[in-house]
């Protein structure tokens, strides 16, 4: 039920609709939460409704936390095989 | 899809595992709550246990919406479709959870009542506007996610005058369930339910932001980190969780940044504060009455209140005696302590709340199996250490 996906908006409708790119096919949302929404955000969709949107630099920022572990465990994986 | 695939990459899960495991202190135990139901979903559905050290534990707490409504609200609802006639309208898994008697919307609907399963709460205004002669309610649950387009649909009612629709609010509150469970006697006395942080939910903070759950952490000096609902997400949580117990910090922490801010959405929050008002107490399913845990329409929207325009009784309701979703709920036993799991309770045949929506425990449990699995390993393990020595 609490099923929440990320959509991206293509087209803004008015303050209250906008056109969202759903699993590829284009559906109507409700985007009266979102302050300044822009084509191209994305937003986390919940029962047709947009409840905030996506912050592109943070996504990142916890993508590369990720992957410095991948870096830090390799460094380690290396230095247990030279030891 | 963008901002899914990459927090399921395989190849990463394994190695922040790897990572978890070297960290946590093999002399003590971390038994970590996920408050949320969609992060129990997420984690038996990656089969994250079976990554995680023996020492390791998570305990699923209360926040499946359709397993927290009592019985006598669903009672209820059930009455308002059979004898006050209405089109009820509710969100799918509300349709198939057992009320008193095994009766269910479902089986209501079977038998000749009008109930509909909604994926919006605008469709059941849009049926209230299609269907003028009669009254249509919308039966709403819910924690904070869905709080906030209740009230824009009760809003819009009143603004178009649609005088054929109203809302049955049952909507809940997560911060005052967190209280409640670390207020339990199970927590604080008996201490038979070791609690040393908690997963805070994902989609629910995007409303509320982070700032709430500052009060847990400094009150009952329990960590909390926010998380999303991919496997990354929860992994990387519990790694962050190990960390500021090993350190001794209870801080808030925030590892889905890129949805939750400090602040939350705060034209949702205003919206949801125009429209309702707390409720003194409010019954949950596991947990007893909790005060200030839940909303009710103000009564500025008297009008489209289905409380006030239905006289509905509310009888006290026997649960299934040997269901165990009450203790589940509170986080003290697990499905498997159930006699009745996976025979005869099912999904397909759900005999208590928890077994109905994916995000319910039992559910979880039942369909990714991985307890069993985990048990299987476990067992393959002892003997790959039996035979080595
Ligand atoms: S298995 Fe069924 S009966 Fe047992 S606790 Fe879960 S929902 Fe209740």
């Amino acid at each position: 039920m609490c099923l929440a996906i990320p959509v991206r908006v293509e087209e803004i409708v008015s303050d209250e609709k906008a056109l969202a790119n759903i699993g590829g096919v284009r559906k109507e949302i409700d985007v009266t939460l979102i302050e300044d929404l822009e084509v191209g955000d994305y937003v986390i969709l919940h029962v047709g409704y947009a409840l905030n949107k996506i912050d592109p630099e943070e996504a990142e920022k916890t993508l590369q936390l990720f992957a410095e572990l991948d870096e830090v465990s390799k460094q380690q994986a290396l230095d247990a095989i030279c030891v | 899809m963008k901002y899914v695939d990459e927090y399921r990459d395989g190849k990463l899960a394994k190695e922040i595992a790897q990572q978890i495991r070297k960290e946590a202190n093999p002399s003590r135990e971390y038994h970590l709550m996920e408050f949320c139901g969609g992060h129990t979903h997420a984690i038996f559905r990656y089969g994250i246990p079976d990554l995680l050290p023996d020492n390791v534990k998570m305990i699923h707490g209360p926040g499946c919406p359709v397993c927290v409504l009592p019985i006598n609200r669903l009672d209820a609802a059930i009455e308002l479709a059979v004898t006050h006639g209405v089109i009820l309208c509710s969100y799918g898994d509300m349709l198939r959870v057992p009320g008193s008697r095994r009766r269910s919307l479902l089986k209501a609907k079977a038998d000749g009542a009008d109930v509909r399963m909604v994926y919006s709460c605008a469709d059941a205004l849009k049926i209230a506007q299609d269907n003028p002669d009669r009254e249509v309610v919308f039966f709403a649950i819910g924690f904070e996610t869905t709080t906030p387009p209740t009230a824009l649909v009760i809003r819009q009612a009143k603004k178009l005058a649609v005088k054929n629709f109203s809302v049955f609010c049952n909507h809940v509150l997560t911060p005052a369930a967190i209280s409640n469970i670390l207020e339990s006697p199970e927590v604080r006395e008996l201490g038979v339910l070791p609690l040393d942080g908690f997963i805070g939910p994902a989609h629910v903070s995007t409303v509320i932001g982070a700032q709430p759950y500052y009060y847990f952490a400094e009150e009952y000096q329990k960590p909390v980190v926010i998380a999303g609902f991919e496997p990354l997400d929860v992994l990387q949580a519990i790694r962050m969780l190990i960390r500021q117990l090993n350190e001794g910090r209870a801080e808030v922490e925030n590892e889905f940044s890129r949805a939750v801010t400090y602040q939350g959405n705060n034209k949702a929050k205003q919206m949801v504060a125009d429209t309702f008002e707390l409720r003194r107490a409010f019954e949950w399913r596991g947990l007893g009455l909790v005060p200030y845990s839940a909303l009710r329409i103000k009564s500025e929207y008297a009008e489209w209140d289905a409380e006030k325009r239905f006289t509905i009784d509310y009888k006290s309701a026997r649960e299934n005696k040997a269901c165990e979703c009450g203790a589940i709920l509170r986080g003290v036993k697990s499905p498997k302590d159930c006699s009745l799991f996976g025979d005869p309770c099912t999904p397909e045949n759900p005999l208590g709340s928890c077994m109905v929506s994916s995000e319910g425990a039992c559910a979880a449990y039942y369909s990714y199996g991985r307890y069993q699995e985990r048990s299987i390993k476990n067992d393959a393990d002892t003997i790959a250490t039996d035979a080595s020595q």
